[in-house]
């Protein structure tokens, strides 16, 4: 592309780019500040992290912090339960939503239009409009404090089905044609032909889902009271509460928490960022 | 439930060999049940029935064991005289308005970045979008810190310039303000991807004919890129305003539970929260729930409505 800019010089594009790799790398410095000043506390002692004056640099690194994590809190749980939920909404949301946006996208049925209708209404509407009774459900079906508990309404995802429907419908018709003139049945066709070039609307919902279960705190604290059955958000956001404030404890296990998102991320930085533009854009 | 009614066979006994009705258009029996019930079930079961039972619910005296009297409008009526309701009201726009104002800031960053020929673009990509990824639990910890009144680091950064530092969360009317910062801050990132992506679409032969013409640069943000990107700059202020009236994770976490400023500091979702589920009255939280239904609705509504007279679409 900055071959086919025309009329600037490479001298004047350069000296333009100086402001603005400034006012970029200031904000920059403020985006990541936050990051690199929990790390600090984190590798500090409590003294440090409470002195009048800020340290920068604690001298000695303290990484027994994190192993007081495991033995303060249950990150090992919570970890666990983490894991489990995040795996679990993305295999079932990339399950069930590629079905059935594929349907919407492709298949002809009775009161097809309605039914989408139904499936739209609900991401206009914000969650704490359908939390209480999820909550009842989940309290009813005895599954409070347990992973299947945390998981089962994200499961299903209207969102998921709406992405995945223009995805969809975004790809050329003549192959799945050919292919159910060579006999596949509906579903061969979705899953050996559909599917694969669905890729870029399934990464971005795996992304999508992920994210969102890492992170969400809300309903994970309505679904559990007991620290070891609750997710890593859950866990960290009642940590606080607790009446001995280790400070650099509390840092450590937040480090901890979002490490794998952040690793997740800047590995794959390429595909987030094109999965959440694309969600976006198709949205 | 209505899927029952819906799932009857499609005329099996009439399905004739392979009929073809236009542009993939073909009679497919049952398999798009198969394809959509699984999911439509349990949209049905854990979305559209809760959320015309918790409409139901907000008419009702719900406890923490079920069992629910109608009541009427009486949640309603509560809602109205709750003082506590209108100052959460009152702080989730001041921190959607903050939140809001990261839009312009990111139209900037991104035009800055998307530059062509810029190196470390995809570093500084990086760096913005980190907060936006992050856990909100584990950010709002450390700004919990950086905010501290006692120890934080903004106050002696403050104390540099001899501004006297503040206790900012737990004073009513900057802790949502300090809350709203750390939103800004979060949600910057996406709006910076959103509108690079936009960013894209505006045909570069725009750029060089305005060159040729002599327009600076300032001149082309202006009369190129921001005019063609208003479909972008629409939808993350959308998101935006969603997002912002769905606050609960930062301020929860960076406010904590033994806050004095905490009660007049809420949001509509914390005292959605704190209804249903610490003081356990269902129906008024269900109420609530409603009234985040209809302000979101309706600020939605408004902006749909505005765009006309700022939206660009080619």
């Amino acid at each position: 592309m900055s071959s086919r800019r025309v009329g600037s010089s490479f001298a004047q594009r350069n000296s333009d780019n100086v402001g603005a790799h400034i006012a970029l790398g200031f904000g920059g410095f403020i985006m990541i500040f936050p990051f690199l000043w929990q790390i600090i506390m984190s590798l500090s002692t409590n003294e440090q992290v409470i002195g009048a004056t800020p340290t920068f640099w604690p001298g000695v690194l303290h990484w027994e912090n994190y192993l007081s994590v495991f033995t303060k809190v249950p990150f090992l749980d919570q970890l666990g339960v983490s894991v489990a939920i995040t795996v679990l909404r993305v295999l079932g949301q990339v399950v069930l939503c590629s079905l059935a946006g594929y349907a919407f996208a492709r298949m002809r049925f009775r009161a097809k239009g309605v039914i989408f209708g139904v499936v739209l209404s609900i991401l206009m509407v914000p969650s704490q409009v359908y939390l209480i009774p999820q909550f009842q459900i989940v309290k009813s079906l005895g599954l409070l404090n347990s992973i299947w508990g945390i998981v089962l309404p994200g499961l299903f995802s209207a969102f998921g089905v709406f992405l995945m429907r223009q995805t969809f419908m975004g790809l050329p018709v003549e192959l799945e044609e050919a292919a159910r003139l060579d006999g596949a049945n509906p579903f061969q066709v979705f899953w050996k032909i559909m599917l694969p070039l669905a890729a870029p609307g399934l990464s971005a919902l795996v992304v999508i889902t992920a994210l969102w279960s890492w992170n969400d705190l809300l309903w994970p604290l309505v679904v559990t009271t007991y620290a070891k059955n609750m997710p890593l958000s859950a866990g960290l956001a009642t940590l606080q509460g607790s009446t001995t404030t280790d400070y650099t404890v509390m840092m450590a296990a937040s480090v901890m928490a979002m490490a794998p998102v952040l690793v997740f991320f800047i590995a794959l930085q390429r595909r987030v960022v094109d999965g959440l533009a694309f969600s976006g854009t198709k949205g | 439930m209505t899927a029952r009614s819906q799932s009857r066979p499609v005329l099996p006994e009439t399905l004739p060999a392979p009929q073809r009705t236009g542009r993939g258009g073909r009679r497919y029996g049952w398999w798009p049940w198969a394809f959509v019930l699984p999911n439509l079930i349990g949209l049905l079961v854990f979305y559209i029935w809760p959320i015309l039972w918790t409409a139901y619910l907000s008419f009702t005296k719900t406890g923490a064991f079920g069992g629910q009297t109608w009541i009427g409008g009486a949640n309603y009526s509560t809602l109205i005289a709750d003082e506590n309701v209108w100052t959460a009201l009152v702080n989730t726009v001041i921190y959607t308005v903050i939140v809001l104002l990261g839009v312009p800031i990111a139209i900037a960053l991104a035009s800055l970045i998307n530059r062509p020929g810029l190196r470390f673009a995809s570093f500084y990509r990086v760096l913005f979008f980190m907060p936006y990824i992050a856990m909100p639990t584990a950010v709002g910890l450390v700004w919990r810190m950086i905010y501290s009144g006692d120890f934080g680091i903004l106050n002696w950064l403050l104390s540099l310039v001899h501004i006297k530092g503040q206790y900012w969360t737990s004073t009513p009317g900057f802790a949502i303000v300090a809350v709203g910062v750390v939103g800004l801050w979060s949600s910057l990132g996406f709006s910076i991807i959103i509108l690079s992506a936009g960013l894209k679409n505006i045909p570069i032969d725009y750029y060089e004919a305005a060159q040729l013409d002599g327009a600076d640069r300032w001149k082309q943000f202006i009369s190129i890129t921001v005019p063609l990107l208003t479909p972008s700059i629409f939808f993350v202020s959308i998101i935006s305003v969603i997002g912002g009236f769905q606050l609960f994770d930062l301020l929860y976490v960076i406010m904590g539970q033994a806050n004095p400023a905490l009660n007049q500091s809420q949001s509509l979702v914390y005292i959605f929260y704190n209804q249903g589920f610490i003081r356990n009255d269902r129906g008024y939280a269900a109420a609530i729930a409603m009234l985040i239904l209809v302000v979101i609705g309706a600020v939605t509504w408004l902006q749909f409505r505005g765009q006309k007279k700022w939206v660009n679409y080619v």
